[in-house]
């Protein structure tokens, strides 16, 4: 169980990261805030509680490694890249402008971002191929990726699954973003996934189920992950696209809408 | 030279076992054709830097582009129908966006795959990864240029995509070859027309020279084994000096060699020029000699296409 100071410290965090999305969003004036709201709690707690790196030292050998694979969610990892300290708070408002490092979906270049993404399905396959190198190289580097639940549609994801679980990759933690939608509406009507934990049981992962806002539940998820030896970890978060803003919340419309820059305030106001 | 024949997949298997014992970041990807590729021999010495993914050609090229993220320097291949087609999109993305040290070597490319078919015989994949920004594009003409080849590419940084042959092939280079990155080999020289070859066409390419050279007409050969980055002033050198030019690949004549000399001479130096490759079609099962006749792909067509280019002067 972790403090209650570090909770409150996290929470604030959370809180701070989507007003940075929101900002950022309405000023790119395009982008994807649905899927960047949904997974906040999850990336505040791999990068201000869980993961290993060096903001000063991207590219430090021994570091964790963390792939979105899920790329649309670019404002998300951007707005905690920033907080860490890896580059200036002030350049998440260049997001998506001409010159800027900040490209739509993740590309290299920006300190802090370990692959390009964007292509959906094909982030898994890149964490499977560093958790290979840590273990020949015999470092203690763990891998984490963040998937959508809507990619999971694609095929690769299952030859990535099948790769990970041959290789025994006890080093390597996927996290779903289980928020249910996807940008035709929701992921049951459009190509159901369920059951989604039983599929990933079947492919020999050891699979952890949480609650994707409670800090206790996701910190105790990737905790049982590293201990976890001989199986590839699959942590399903069950998430609310769009979460933090009512109106934002389970819709499919703001998959690809920002907040108008006009009524910025009315989104900033909901924030708790 | 050709009278003594070698498979460049025996060639590769050698490369690798080489590049394993001088370099412990190599690694080595396969999908179920490892034996086949004769990268399987790399297991049997360095079984811990040897993965088999199966089945999976986009899993295939994306856990090379993590491998590569690491710090690796990873070969991963299969047949040549299985890899540009099947995962364009990982290669775009994954390797080549990001510029990553992923060297792809892909046996079986062209029609001489023979009985398979169609469905096996690969003649598309020139023009699909000459496309892509930062990938290199090799083709071998012989057993010993693919050694060279293989080796050459481990240390320079950036994708690379390597294509070899099923059979084996007559060797082109008896006295050794030394490969260097956008450099073509000029195998013969002459002033009458420029014969442009890659693959397994340059023996064919030999062979139309000498019986050119019969009738009269001195054929120049070179090997354009680089097609990406293609060696321009050697292009441009040889058009100038013989004023018409015949390129021969085992490749459709859309987007691949051919087209890569016409776009280099259409803007720097236009010359009447023929392309022998596919005919915009697809192939069908036959032994590879009958296969390579068919579809226009021997030294009597370049000759024939050589002999016209220059009546038609």
């Amino acid at each position: 169980m972790e403090t209650a100071q570090e909770i409150v410290r996290l929470k604030e965090l959370a809180r701070n990261t989507r007003k940075l999305i929101l900002e950022s969003l309405a000023e790119a004036g395009s982008g994807h805030p649905g899927g960047s709201l949904s997974a906040v709690e999850l990336l505040v707690t791999l990068y201000f509680h869980v993961m290993r790196h060096e903001p000063k030292d991207p590219k430090w050998a021994d570091r964790d490694r963390f792939f979105l694979s899920k790329g649309h969610a670019a404002p998300l990892l951007y707005s905690i890249l920033a907080q860490a300290g890896y580059f200036p708070v002030e350049e998440l408002m260049t997001l998506r402008k001409m010159g800027s490092r900040l490209q739509g979906h993740p590309s290299m270049g920006i300190p802090g971002i370990e692959a390009p993404a964007g292509s959906e399905g094909i982030g898994l396959s890149l964490g499977v191929g560093t958790s290979l190198a840590a273990r020949l190289d015999r470092k203690p580097s763990r891998t984490y990726v963040l998937m959508g639940d809507g990619e999971q549609q694609e095929g690769q994801i299952w030859e990535a699954a099948m790769a990970a679980s041959k290789y025994r990759l006890d080093n390597l933690t996927a996290i779903i973003d289980r928020n249910g939608i996807q940008q035709d509406g929701l992921t049951e009507q459009i190509m159901p996934l369920e059951p989604l934990a039983a599929k990933w049981r079947a492919f020999n992962w050891n699979v952890i189920e949480v609650d994707g806002y409670d800090f206790s539940q996701i910190i105790d998820g990737f905790d049982l992950a590293a201990s976890t030896k001989n199986r590839p970890t699959v942590i399903i978060a069950h998430t609310v696209k769009g979460k933090g803003i009512s109106f934002m919340e389970w819709s499919p419309h703001y998959h690809g809408t920002p907040p108008a820059k006009d009524k910025l305030s009315d989104f900033l106001s909901e924030l708790k | 030279m050709l009278s003594k024949q070698a498979a460049m997949r025996d060639a590769y298997g050698e490369a690798l076992l080489e590049l394993g014992a001088s370099n412990k970041d190599v690694v080595v990807v396969g999908a179920d054709t490892t034996g086949s590729l004769k990268s399987g021999v790399f297991a049997t010495k360095f079984p811990e830097r040897f993965f088999n993914v199966g089945i999976a050609e986009q899993n295939l090229v994306s856990i090379a582009a993590g491998l590569a993220l690491a710090g690796k320097v990873a070969y991963a291949g299969t047949y040549a129908i299985f890899v540009p087609g099947k995962s364009v999109d990982q290669i775009r993305n994954n390797i080549c966006y990001p510029n990553l040290n992923v060297k792809i070597v892909c046996s079986h490319g062209g029609i001489s795959v023979g009985p398979d078919g169609a469905s096996h015989q690969q003649v598309e994949d020139i023009a699909i990864m000459r496309a892509i920004p930062k990938m290199k594009v090799i083709v071998p003409s012989d057993a010993v240029s693919t050694k060279s080849i293989i080796k050459a590419i481990a240390p320079i940084p950036g994708p690379f995509y390597v294509r070899l042959t099923r059979s084996s092939t007559p060797v082109v280079y008896d006295s050794g070859f030394e490969y260097e990155i956008g450099k073509a080999q000029v195998l013969r020289e002459g002033g009458d027309v420029a014969l442009f070859a890659c693959g397994i066409m340059v023996p064919e390419a030999l062979k139309a020279a000498e019986s050119l050279k019969a009738s009269g007409v001195a054929a120049a050969v070179v090997d354009l084994h680089t097609i990406k980055p293609i060696d321009s002033d050697t292009v441009v050198k040889f058009a100038e000096k013989c004023g018409r030019v015949v390129t021969a690949e085992e490749h459709n004549i859309m987007g691949g060699m051919g087209s890569a000399v016409a776009e280099v001479l259409g803007e720097k130096r236009p010359t009447p020029m023929r392309r022998v490759g596919v005919m915009d079609t697809f192939g069908e099962s036959g032994d590879a000699a009958e296969l390579l006749k068919k579809y226009g792909l021997t030294a009597a067509h370049i000759e024939q296409e050589a002999s016209s280019l220059v009546r038609s002067r």
